[in-house]
Formats: C-alpha cells, sequence, structure tokens
C-alpha cells in the first residue's frame, strides 16, 4: 500500500540513478550540462532534437499538434512547422500506415498512438506490413525510419482502456523491435537511438513516469544502445528481471530485502524484442536465482519468454523455480488496481510451494512477500 | 430573468465569435464558408412551446439586429449558423439525402466495344511508339499470363494469379505515369511492372523463388517487387498498402518532386479499413496519391452486391472530399486519359484522385480457385469476347495504321519463345542460399536468429533426406 500512495504522492527517486549506473550508457563524458526533467520533457527533447538533426524527419499522431495530452509534443509544431509537425485524422491504422509509407520513402517517422490500449488497429499495418517490409522485399524496401510511441501501463485510474500493457503481442514479431525505458535519461537516449535505429521500433512509454519521474538528463544529443539489457544494482543472492515503471517498484523491493539480508541484482531489460540473453544469463548462472515482474497479465506475459530461455540456458544453475510476479489474468480494472498489480505484498505462491530447501523458500516466498 | 439573459446573450456572442474561428482554410471545407445570398425565403417563425428553444430564437434575432455587417460574415440571414467546420444553411424541411443518386454515375469511355472511337470524346493522344508499345505489352501480359497458369497446371510453379481481362487497366495506367510515381500495388496489377521494363525472367525467377529472384524466395509466386522500377514489393493482405501509398505520397510532395504515389486495389479492397482510412488521410494532408480501384465484379467468389450498397466505388470519393472518375477499364485510351489527367491534378493541386475502373475478371481469382462454381461460363464468355480490352484497342491502332496481322503474329511467336525460355532458365537456377532465410529480417541479423541458424545446420546435417535438396547451404 504505500508504495501505491508513493507513486502518486512523491517524486520517484529512478531507479540505478544513486547507485552510479552510468557504466553503459553513453552519457559520461566530464563536462556536459545536464538538467533535471520528468519524463515527458525527456521526450520532448529527445523529439527536438530528432528533428534538428535530420531535415526528412516527421512527428505526428492524434493532437500532437498542441503538444500532445501528455505534453511530449510541446513547442515541435511552433519550431519544425506544421508540415512536419501535424495533426492525423483518429484513426490508428492510417496513422502507422501513413508512417510506414514516409519511412519507406527514406524519411524518419515518430508517429504517436495516444495510448498503447488503441494501438490493436494498427497491429496489421505493424505486423503484416512494417515487420516484413524489408524481409519480403529481399531489402529492395524498408521503412526503418518508422518509429511508434505509445504511452502504456498503469497510472492508478486508468482502468480498461488507459492502462494496458500490451508489449507481449509485439515481442511475439520477427521484425520489429520493442523498447521501453524506465527513466526520462533512458527515455531521451533509447529514443534517439530507436528513431535512429534502421528497424521499425515500438516504444512504450511508462505513462505513470511522465510526470512522477524526475532525473537530470545530459542536454545533448545521446544514444543508448538497443538489445543491451543493464544491471542497475548488483546482488548475489537473486536476479530480478524487468523494463519501464515496474522497476521503480522492484527497486522499493530490492532495498527492503537488502535490510533482511538478501543481496539482489536487477537488471532493467530495456529492449524486449530482440532481447539480451546474454546479460540475464550471465547474472542468473551467478545468482541462481531468477524473479521476473511486469504489469501486464501473467498468462502469455514476456515473463514467459524469459522464464523459459533462462530455464533452458541457466536449469543446472537453477537453486529454485523461475518466479514471475505479474498482473493479473483480468482487464484492467478500475476499483481493483491495488489488488491488480504486482507490488510488494503479492506471493510468489508456486515458487515457494515447489522449492526444496528452507533457505531457497525463505528467499523466494519472502522476497516475494517484499515486492 | 433579464439578468440570466443579458448574461446568456454574452456568452452567446462569445461562442459565435469565437466559432467564426472554426473551418479550416484548407480547400475542404472553403465550400462550407460559402456566403449566402440575402433574402432567403420568409422565416416562419412559430413561437415555440420550448422555453429553451424561444430563448434561442430570441438571441438570435437581437444578435441579428444589432450586428453590423462586417467582412461578409452575415448574422441577418437567421436560417445560418456557424457550427466548427464551417456555415451551414438551416432547412424547416425533414428530408433525408437519398441513399443513392437517380442516376448512376457515367464511365468514361472514348472506343466502343468495338474499339471504334466514339464521337465528341475526349482523350489525351498518345504517339504510335506509345501505342504500339501498349498494345504490345498488353498482348505480353495476357501471354505471359497464359504460359506460367499453364506452367502451374503442370506442377511447375506452386501458384499463379493471372490478369485476364485487366490488361488495359494494368498498360494503360503505366503508361501515362512516369518512371517517377510509386506504385503500391495488390497483385493484379504486373503489367505495370511488365510497362517500366521488367523482364519476362525477371518475372519468372520470382515465380520460382530462385537465387536471381529480388525477393530471394520467401514469398509466393506474383509477389513481385522492385526498387529500380519504384513499384513497391506486394503483400498478399489487401489494401493495407493504400495508407502506405499516403505516406509516400506526402513524402513527394515534401521533397517537391514532380511525381505521385499510385495505388491499386479491388472492389474488395474497397470494403476494408485501410481504404477508409487511406482515403481520408490522403484528402486531410492533401497528398498527391492516385486511388485506382479495378472494380472486377468479384473478390474471389463474392460478388458486388455483396460486398457493397453504394454505386460502386467512385461515389465514396465524395464522401472524404476527393475528386472522383468512373472509367471503363476496358478501354484503353479512356485509362490512358484519366490516369494521365489525374496525375496532374494530383501533382499540381497537392491532391488525391480516386479512379473507379470498371472491368471483368475473366480469370479465375487465382489458380487455387474454379470461378465456373460461382459464376456462369456463359458470363466469362461474354466478357472476354464482347469486351475485350486487347481486341479493342488493336482495332484503334491498326485503323492508324500502327498495327497488322503480321507485327501481332511476329509478337507473339517473340514472346512465346522468351516466356518458355525464361522459365527454363528459372526452373534450372539454384534456390536462394539458406542463409537467406536469416537475414533481412533485420538490417543485421540478431544474436538469436545467428543461434538459430546454427540449429538449423546442424539439424540438416543430422537429417539431410528431411530436408529440399534444392536449398543450397
Amino acid at each position: 500500500m504505500a508504495s501505491l500512495l508513493g507513486r502518486f504522492c512523491r517524486k520517484l527517486v529512478v531507479p540505478g540513478s544513486a547507485h552510479g549506473s552510468r557504466m553503459t550508457s553513453t552519457t559520461a563524458c566530464g563536462s556536459e550540462t545536464v538538467k533535471s526533467l520528468n519524463l515527458y520533457s525527456a521526450i520532448n527533447q529527445a523529439l527536438h532534437i530528432a528533428l534538428e538533426t535530420d531535415p526528412r524527419s516527421y512527428v505526428f499522431g492524434e493532437d500532437v499538434g498542441f503538444g500532445g495530452v501528455f505534453r511530449c509534443t510541446t513547442g515541435l509544431a511552433e519550431r519544425f512547422g506544421k508540415n512536419r509537425v501535424f495533426n492525423t485524422p483518429l484513426c490508428e491504422q492510417g496513422i502507422v500506415g501513413f508512417g510506414i509509407g514516409l519511412a519507406a520513402m527514406g524519411n524518419r517517422a515518430v508517429v504517436e498512438i495516444q495510448f498503447a490500449d488503441y494501438i490493436y488497429p494498427a497491429f496489421d499495418q505493424i505486423v503484416n506490413e512494417a515487420a516484413k517490409f524489408r524481409y519480403r522485399s529481399g531489402n529492395q524496401f524498408n521503412c526503418g525510419g518508422l518509429t511508434i510511441r505509445a504511452p502504456y501501463g498503469a497510472v492508478g485510474h486508468g482502468g480498461h482502456y488507459h492502462s494496458q500493457s500490451p508489449e507481449a503481442f509485439f515481442c511475439h514479431v520477427p521484425g520489429i523491435k520493442v523498447v521501453i525505458p524506465r527513466s526520462p535519461r533512458e527515455a531521451k537516449g533509447l529514443l534517439l537511438s530507436s528513431i535512429r535505429d534502421p528497424n521499425p521500433v515500438v516504444f512504450f512509454e511508462p505513462k505513470w513516469l511522465y510526470r512522477q519521474a524526475v532525473e537530470e538528463v545530459p542536454e545533448h544529443d545521446y544514444m543508448i544502445p538497443l538489445s543491451q539489457a543493464e544491471v542497475i544494482r548488483e546482488g548475489s543472492d537473486i536476479t530480478l528481471v524487468g523494463w519501464g515503471a515496474q522497476l521503480t517498484v522492484m527497486e522499493q523491493a530490492c532495498l527492503d530485502a537488502e535490510k533482511e539480508g538478501i543481496s539482489c541484482e536487477l537488471i532493467d531489460l530495456k529492449t524486449l524484442l530482440p532481447w539480451d540473453k546474454e546479460t540475464v544469463e550471465a547474472s542468473v548462472k551467478k545468482t541462481g536465482r531468477l524473479l521476473i515482474s511486469h504489469e501486464a497479465p501473467i498468462t502469455g506475459g514476456f515473463g514467459a519468454e524469459i522464464s523459459a530461455t533462462i530455464l533452458e540456458r541457466c536449469f543446472l544453475k537453477l537453486e529454485a523455480p523461475v518466479s514471475r510476479v505479474c498482473g493479473l489474468d483480468t482487464p484492467f480494472p478500475l476499483v481493483f488496481e491495488p489488488f491488480y498489480m504486482p507490488t510488494k505484498n503479492k506471493a510468489s505462491s508456486s515458487s515457494s510451494l515447489s522449492s526444496p530447501s528452507k533457505n531457497t523458500h525463505f528467499l523466494i516466498h519472502g522476497f516475494s512477500r517484499l515486492l | 430573468m433579464a439578468q440570466h439573459l443579458k448574461s446568456s446573450k454574452s456568452t452567446f456572442l462569445n461562442v459565435l465569435r469565437h466559432s467564426l474561428a472554426f473551418g479550416s482554410p484548407s480547400h475542404a471545407s472553403r465550400h462550407l464558408r460559402q456566403k449566402l445570398p440575402h433574402g432567403g425565403p420568409p422565416s416562419i417563425k412559430k413561437v415555440s412551446p420550448n422555453p429553451l428553444t424561444r430563448l434561442c430564437n430570441t438571441m438570435v434575432d437581437t444578435l441579428s439586429s444589432s450586428h453590423e455587417d462586417t467582412n461578409n460574415e452575415s448574422f441577418t440571414n437567421i436560417q445560418v449558423m456557424d457550427f466548427p467546420g464551417g456555415k451551414v444553411s438551416f432547412t424547416p424541411e425533414i428530408h433525408f439525402i437519398s441513399e443513392s443518386n437517380e442516376e448512376r454515375v457515367p464511365c468514361y469511355r472514348v472506343l466502343d466495344d468495338n474499339g471504334q472511337q466514339l464521337p465528341n470524346s475526349q482523350f489525351v493522344p498518345v504517339s504510335k511508339e506509345i501505342a504500339v508499345k501498349m498494345y504490345s505489352d498488353m498482348v505480353t501480359l495476357q501471354m505471359m499470363d497464359n504460359i506460367f497458369y499453364e506452367a502451374q497446371r503442370q506442377g511447375r510453379l506452386s501458384f499463379y494469379a493471372t490478369a485476364y481481362g485487366e490488361e488495359a487497366i494494368n498498360i494503360a495506367s503505366a503508361a501515362a505515369l512516369s518512371p517517377d510515381d510509386v506504385i503500391f500495388p495488390q497483385y493484379r496489377e504486373p503489367g505495370v511492372l511488365l510497362w517500366r521494363g521488367f523482364t519476362l525472367q525477371e518475372f519468372a525467377n520470382q515465380c520460382f523463388g530462385n537465387k536471381s529472384d529480388y525477393g530471394k524466395g520467401r514469398q509466393m509466386p506474383v509477389h513481385y517487387g522492385s526498387n529500380k522500377l519504384n513499384y513497391f514489393t506486394v503483400s498478399a493482405t489487401i489494401a493495407t498498402q493504400l495508407p502506405n501509398a499516403v505516406g509516400a505520397a506526402y513524402s513527394l510532395k515534401m521533397d517537391g518532386k514532380d511525381a505521385c504515389a499510385v495505388t491499386f486495389f479491388g472492389d474488395g479492397g474497397s470494403s476494408e479499413g485501410d481504404f477508409h482510412a487511406a482515403m481520408n488521410f490522403a484528402a486531410v494532408m492533401e497528398a498527391p496519391v492516385l486511388f485506382i480501384c479495378r472494380n472486377n465484379g468479384w473478390a474471389i467468389s463474392t460478388p458486388t452486391s455483396d460486398q457493397f450498397r453504394s454505386d460502386g466505388v467512385v461515389v465514396k470519393g465524395r464522401a472524404y472530399g476527393i475528386r472522383s472518375i468512373r472509367v471503363d477499364g476496358n478501354d484503353a485510351l479512356a485509362m490512358y486519359s484519366a490516369v494521365h489527367e489525374a496525375r496532374e491534378m494530383a501533382i499540381r493541386e497537392h491532391r488525391p484522385i480516386l479512379i473507379e475502373a470498371l472491368t471483368y475478371r475473366v480469370g479465375h481469382h487465382s489458380t487455387s480457385d474454379d470461378s465456373t462454381r460461382y459464376r456462369s461460363a456463359d458470363e466469362i464468355e461474354w466478357w472476354n469476347k464482347a469486351r475485350n480490352p486487347l481486341s479493342r484497342f488493336r482495332t484503334w491502332v491498326e485503323s492508324n495504321g500502327w498495327w497488322s496481322d503480321e507485327a501481332e503474329s511476329d509478337l507473339r511467336s517473340r514472346i512465346k519463345k522468351e516466356m518458355l525460355e525464361a522459365i527454363r532458365v528459372a526452373e534450372k537456377t539454384e534456390k536462394p542460399n539458406l542463409n537467406h532465410m536469416f537475414s533481412d529480417v533485420y538490417d543485421v541479423p540478431p544474436l538469436n536468429l545467428r543461434e538459430q541458424e546454427l540449429l538449423v545446420r546442424q539439424a540438416i546435417k543430422s537429417h539431410p533426406q528431411d530436408y529440399p535438396s534444392d536449398v543450397p547451404l
């Protein structure tokens, strides 16, 4: 409950920021200026830079002209003109289809879907066109310049249609990339990488963090590599893997676990497709335990892919079953949101039941309780 | 009450003043902001029993008497009010717009069924060179279709789809375009590629999926694509290419190119959501794109009466604010002219154009279809004979002294030889290397694909008999 209240009442300390997690990012060069920014401002900065550095880049979607319903596109139309930053009709299949056509002509099309909950009309365009554009043409054509941005995830009061985490649907589509940042600084670097990556990217932004997360973000143009997971907290007893807003919850759990003597290694996956198996594998081979957590419903969620892969690669090193602490298999509820969410007081009953050793039992059951 | 009236009036005035700003300055809503004539029909003021209505009527009266005429925006006609999007006039009659016009939209044609030029026909003249190439390519397309279809029947090709009956649409539209116009086809427009110079060998390579196929053997036959000829690769999904074409058109406009995007689809395709999305976007974005609908009467076994209840596809253009024309798709000259004019308008005026080409799908939907199961052989035969696009155009070309029986037989024997050779070569050319299963999924194969390739190669090594031997490793 405390964590839930925390979501509303205070600006968050961004995961990894207190522990020098800058190792793998390209931000560390001594004299750059940084500014304290929230997530939507960081994304806004990335978009400004993207449009500035490539004259054949475009930003469009519903309501982006006035700045967007989450203010991510503030100032872009004024600065770059309505020919490059514009509102579209209310039609997701048109937005993405149009974006594919623009990208196919060598432009960068950064399209916005207003809420990830509304991305499905565009699913055919994404799966059957964008993802296969290069392959089916024998590399004569591609729409790599396409980036689809959408706010995703719980916001406290969003209900069925303003809270969804649909990443798993897209992770099943060879040919696209799926990227989810955890914080403002990460978002700016990952979004610039996504925009400039020569493959179509679906970029989910944790809407809950748009205002809630504040971080020092370098003002210059920088990119954070895709398909590279980051160990944002080192530990030796258990590996935790997550992405986006859930890492904030998981980091709180890690802090609590540490008080009980459990050393936790927390990994931000960042790119879900193609995902960095090697980093997770190396970590689990060290710790022997894995817990995956995501807001999306547990059945068929991306945690299942991570679990299956790690079981294949690390079976003999595992001291306990892989645990998943996720959203429930229901449509995302309104009044029941606090019960639905994978918060600290959820138990991972399957792990605790099947783990043989007492020590392991404590680790998994106790840890999950803390989560 | 008076107090309430005063404050409401000022709010009302503000609303009206504010709503003057509505109505986009674009072409689309210009007609909605036309000045209305003064002194319209006398307004019969009935005293409404509804107090709110009485209040509103009083407002309007008060406004109209106190407001001064400025900038042609007149409040004196109380039967007009600005809504967001522009002025509309009111009517006291309850009148539903009919679901259809009394007359169907007429179909533009230049040649009659026998290939005679109609009197007073307007058309864009074609030179001898263009006319001969057009006719020759129509013949080539038909022969190519014949020979590939037979090859499939013989088991040498897995699949094929012909364009019988639609040769004029294919060739004449291509002839009216420039090589810089980018094409987003459905799958029944290989003639556009043919016109632009795709060779019979290149067609055969794709159909056989050999290593010379530009698509690297990844797709079924007839899924052609050529970046050097500005023809985007066919995807079997219906109408998905339409919004893509709009985005491409927008790019051409922004880059200031003297070119447009052209996209083809069938009567069936016009039912897809992507058609509506694309048409609306094209109009709003003012994109130079041609939407060419091949209304051939059938979507596999579904006749147009089960597809829509409008007067075909041409009337849908107006719903989106798009200029449209209905053309005889089996009349090469009419197709040529319509596409020529449409292209010019699209590029010069930055607007989309809808062309509905009426035609008939003489062939089956594909080699997986036997259309005699859902339509009469007589119907097919009639269209093939009475409205044949090749014979009509041939008559006209010959009437100009530009063609002869000798030219015809020379062409046909040459094409037949070329086709058989193309198939012979394509058939014996080896398939693409196995590594092309994994390349181009992304720009660079990610780690998981490199691993999977190793696993597949191991599996082949252990059980080579389970895998086709014509794919080089």
